[in-house]
């Protein structure tokens, strides 16, 4: 029983944790945008890479 | 003439370095439109952020203020990237919503994690056979420790609320979730002081967590709708041309126009203020004003209203009243008239809760009583009391509603419906006679050729490119309807009669009949239909001319149709001339019509309607309907229609179909059902449940499955209002 006085604590501890990182991703802004945010991490937000400067003009396909 | 454009009005300063500007955009769709409106801003020197939200389809542009860049660039760029943008400004309500959302979803916050916490605890102290006194008083001060000030923290709009109730000397249904969060926090307190074998906090903060959820929903859906809303009022917010000088013209958003300002009137243009015109000679389409679809001659000193369409020719206009000011006070003042005979209607929530609150608090007290009574002890009694204050609280009444409102939303949005007001789909439900309007309602807002099939396709090709060149509205149908895309070069318009220009060695001309010299052609036109207006086109010898008209939009007929089958009445109320409201009741099978109605007899005869007893909706889009879509029962606007109209509309629907006013009276049928019955369930759980918690035997434990069962019970059928009446679209 006496495991319970650390462990319960904590479990609290680490639930106070969630909600303040809930509370933070609010302020932030995160929830403002749900449909957007859904297709952002899909992306391709990469521009196209410049074809490599050593190789020679003709070889780049 | 030279010409700018001010749009300064909407820049905001955000550090001084700076400049931050919102827009709202039309035509965002999907992932792709997101990243290339982004891209293709960002690729713009001295723009430091473009941010687009796809969830309400806004932009944010921020750029160095050092920069020579302006407001007007981007709104170009968008337009070359296919985009339809105007500078937008949030209104208050708008914000306040926003806030509220964002405090509701902070306090769910709170109360989910109390209540998982206070969960955790509370399961040892259930099946704790084992568990020593010390060890459950442990678990019951942690609780305590927890839930007290989440209570207090994610409490808030319910005491807030409640406490305002109270104020106002009336009971709502957060007076009862009060008392019993407060009664259920403050006896556990007292029973864990005295080491009692149970405590209610867990009860007390899940109660919290479900109302929340319910209310966010509510909150939401609301919000949502009003985003697009101010979306939609900003993208059709038009510009005035203003005269900044004595030759310099300037465009500005309305709102920076005052009374006394000069404001310049180009042909096709939609005036955006009240005023007299000073100078020139025009023809003004004042169709969403009256309904009247022929033309009235303007000069100078004729009066001139927002909303109407300037045909022919180049107006100066004094303003007499811009914005806020430009209805006409007849209209307004009927308006304010009609908006408060409607606003006795209740909504079933509030009609329920009304109920509600004093069946709940008469069944605990009395318990309180009977067990006293039986002989039971005080304290006994009182836990007894809380416990079917706990049991019978709303939680799934909560939930009910809101529930099946965003659902029904959600569907009814995919249907080209948009939702005006919170109650609009119980109002819509129960509709049993719509009255349309005609012009720019059953009607498509544009003119379409009507004798295209008897044109030589060489010859309209020739006058669709033509007719680019032209602002006139019967010009641009033409060019619509040959799909031009080239403009011919060298076009000279001649004002008030019609361009020309030499092409092919020819000279070409699109005009007045007088103009292209085909009056005896458009004659004939114009004695086998008179309801039509004429364009003429004439190359070298050959004439030939155009009839326009506006048609009706494609599906009318099927969708009146539609409408009759459900046991609908449908009628047909115009401002427009006998001859053509006959012809459009004729195409479309409706017997019952009337033309030439004034704003005043269309009142009159929706206010007849509604004494026969019959449920009424008005759909119509000009600003003479505003007042009787005011005094209808529910009242639906097309996305085309006048600003006050569509402010004043319940539901508002997007696109060229008729099909929407199907969906939406199909969709709300099915939410009023399945909130009825989510109503029915939520008592149902309480026919049970009380008697149990009246008995004595509602554990916590029981309580709170019996709590969550009724909640997802009633969100699970919430999800069944996403189909419309007929499982899938009105008739596809």
């Amino acid at each position: 029983m006496e495991v319970m006085v650390i462990l319960v604590p904590l479990a609290l501890g680490l639930g106070l944790l969630g909600l303040v990182a809930f509370l933070w991703s609010l302020k932030s802004g995160q929830y403002e945008d749900l449909d957007g945010a859904a297709w952002r991490a899909i992306a391709d937000d990469d521009p196209p890479l410049p074809p490599p400067a050593n190789v020679p003009a003709e070889k780049r396909g | 003439m030279l010409q700018t454009r001010d749009f300064s009005h909407y820049v905001k300063d955000v550090d001084g370095r700076i400049a931050h500007l919102d827009l709202a955009v039309e035509g965002v769709h999907c992932a792709s439109c997101m990243a290339k409106i982004e891209r293709g801003l960002q690729s713009i020197p001295d723009v430091t952020l473009a941010r687009v939200n796809l969830t309400d389809r806004r932009l944010a542009v921020e750029w160095n203020k050092g920069s020579t860049l302006e407001p007007g660039q981007f709104i170009d760029r968008l337009a070359e990237l296919g985009y339809k943008a105007y500078p937008y400004e949030p209104v208050r309500a708008e914000v306040e919503e926003a806030e509220r959302t964002k405090f509701l979803l902070r306090c769910l916050g709170v109360a989910v994690f109390a209540t998982m916490n206070v969960m955790m605890l509370s399961v040892p102290v259930w099946y704790g056979g084992d568990l020593s006194p010390e060890a459950r008083d442990f678990f019951h001060w942690l609780s305590a420790l927890v839930a007290l000030p989440c209570a207090a923290y994610a409490g808030q709009p319910f005491f807030q609320s409640a406490f305002r109730a109270l104020k106002a000397k009336s009971v709502n249904m957060d007076v009862p979730i009060t008392i019993g969060i407060t009664l259920a926090l403050g006896m556990s307190l007292v029973e864990t002081i005295n080491h009692a074998e149970h405590a209610y906090f867990d009860a007390a903060v899940m109660l919290i967590a479900f109302l929340l959820a319910g209310r966010f929903l509510d909150q939401k859906m609301r919000q949502k709708t009003r985003a697009v809303a101010g979306n939609l009022a900003a993208l059709k917010a038009e510009t005035a041309t203003k005269f900044v000088g004595p030759d310099e013209i300037s465009e500005v958003p309305i709102a920076a126009v005052r009374a006394g300002d000069i404001v310049l009137l180009r042909p096709g243009e939609r005036c955006a203020v009240d005023g007299t015109v000073i100078e020139g000679r025009s023809e003004i389409d004042q169709s969403l004003i009256t309904g009247e679809t022929l033309y009235v001659p303007a000069e100078r000193g004729t009066q001139v209203y927002a909303g109407t369409l300037n045909i022919s020719g180049t107006l100066r206009v004094r303003v007499a009243a811009a914005a806020e000011g430009t209805l006409l006070s007849e209209i307004t003042r009927l308006l304010d008239h009609a908006l408060q005979a409607r606003s006795r209607y209740v909504r079933l929530a509030d009609r329920a809760s009304q109920l509600y609150a004093p069946v709940v608090h008469a069944t605990a007290l009395l318990t309180i009583i009977g067990w006293v009574l039986a002989g039971a002890s005080w304290h006994d009694a009182i836990v007894i009391g809380i416990a079917v204050l706990i049991i019978t609280c709303p939680c799934a009444l909560g939930l009910a509603i809101p529930a099946v409102q965003t659902v029904a939303s959600g569907a009814m949005f995919r249907a080209g419906v948009l939702l005006n007001a919170g109650d609009a789909i119980e109002r819509a439900a129960s509709v049993d006679t719509i009255v349309f309007d005609k012009t720019g309602t059953l009607t498509l807002p544009e003119l379409d050729v009507v004798n295209a099939a008897g044109i030589p396709l060489e010859v309209f090709d020739l006058a669709g490119r033509l007719a680019l060149a032209s602002h006139h509205p019967v010009a641009a149908a033409v060019a619509r309807a040959a799909h031009a895309k080239a403009p011919l070069p060298n076009v000279v318009e001649e004002p008030g009669r019609g361009v020309r220009t030499v092409f092919g060695g020819q000279e070409l001309r699109l005009g007045s009949p007088a103009f292209c010299d085909a009056d005896a052609e458009a004659n004939q036109i114009l004695s086998e239909d008179p309801e039509v207006s004429v364009v003429a086109f004439s190359r070298g010898e050959q004439r030939v001319v155009f009839a326009v008209r506006q048609l009706l939009r494609p599906d009318a007929a099927k969708t009146i149709d539609a409408l009759t089958n459900r046991g609908i009445a449908v009628e047909l109320l115009s401002g427009d001339r006998e001859p053509a409201v006959r012809h459009a009741a004729a195409a479309l099978g409706v017997s019952a019509w009337r033309a030439s109605v004034t704003p005043a007899e269309k009142i009159a005869h929706i206010e007849a309607l509604k004494k026969q007893g019959r449920i009424v909706m008005m759909v119509g889009d000009g600003m003479n309907d505003a007042p009787s879509l005011a005094a209808a029962h529910v009242s639906m606007s097309p996305i085309s229609a006048t600003h006050l109209s569509q402010a004043t509309a319940d539901l508002v629907f997007l696109g060229k179909e008729l099909a929407p006013v199907l969906a939406a009276v199909d969709y709300s049928r099915k939410a009023m059902a399945v909130m009825r019955e989510n109503l029915g369930l939520a008592i149902g759980y309480n026919v049970l449940a009380v008697p149990i918690a009246i008995a004595g035997y509602a554990t916590p434990l029981i309580a709170a499955l019996a709590m969550s069962g009724s909640s997802l019970l009633v969100m699970l059928n919430a999800m069944r209002a996403r189909r419309g009446r007929r499982g899938a679209a009105p008739w596809k």
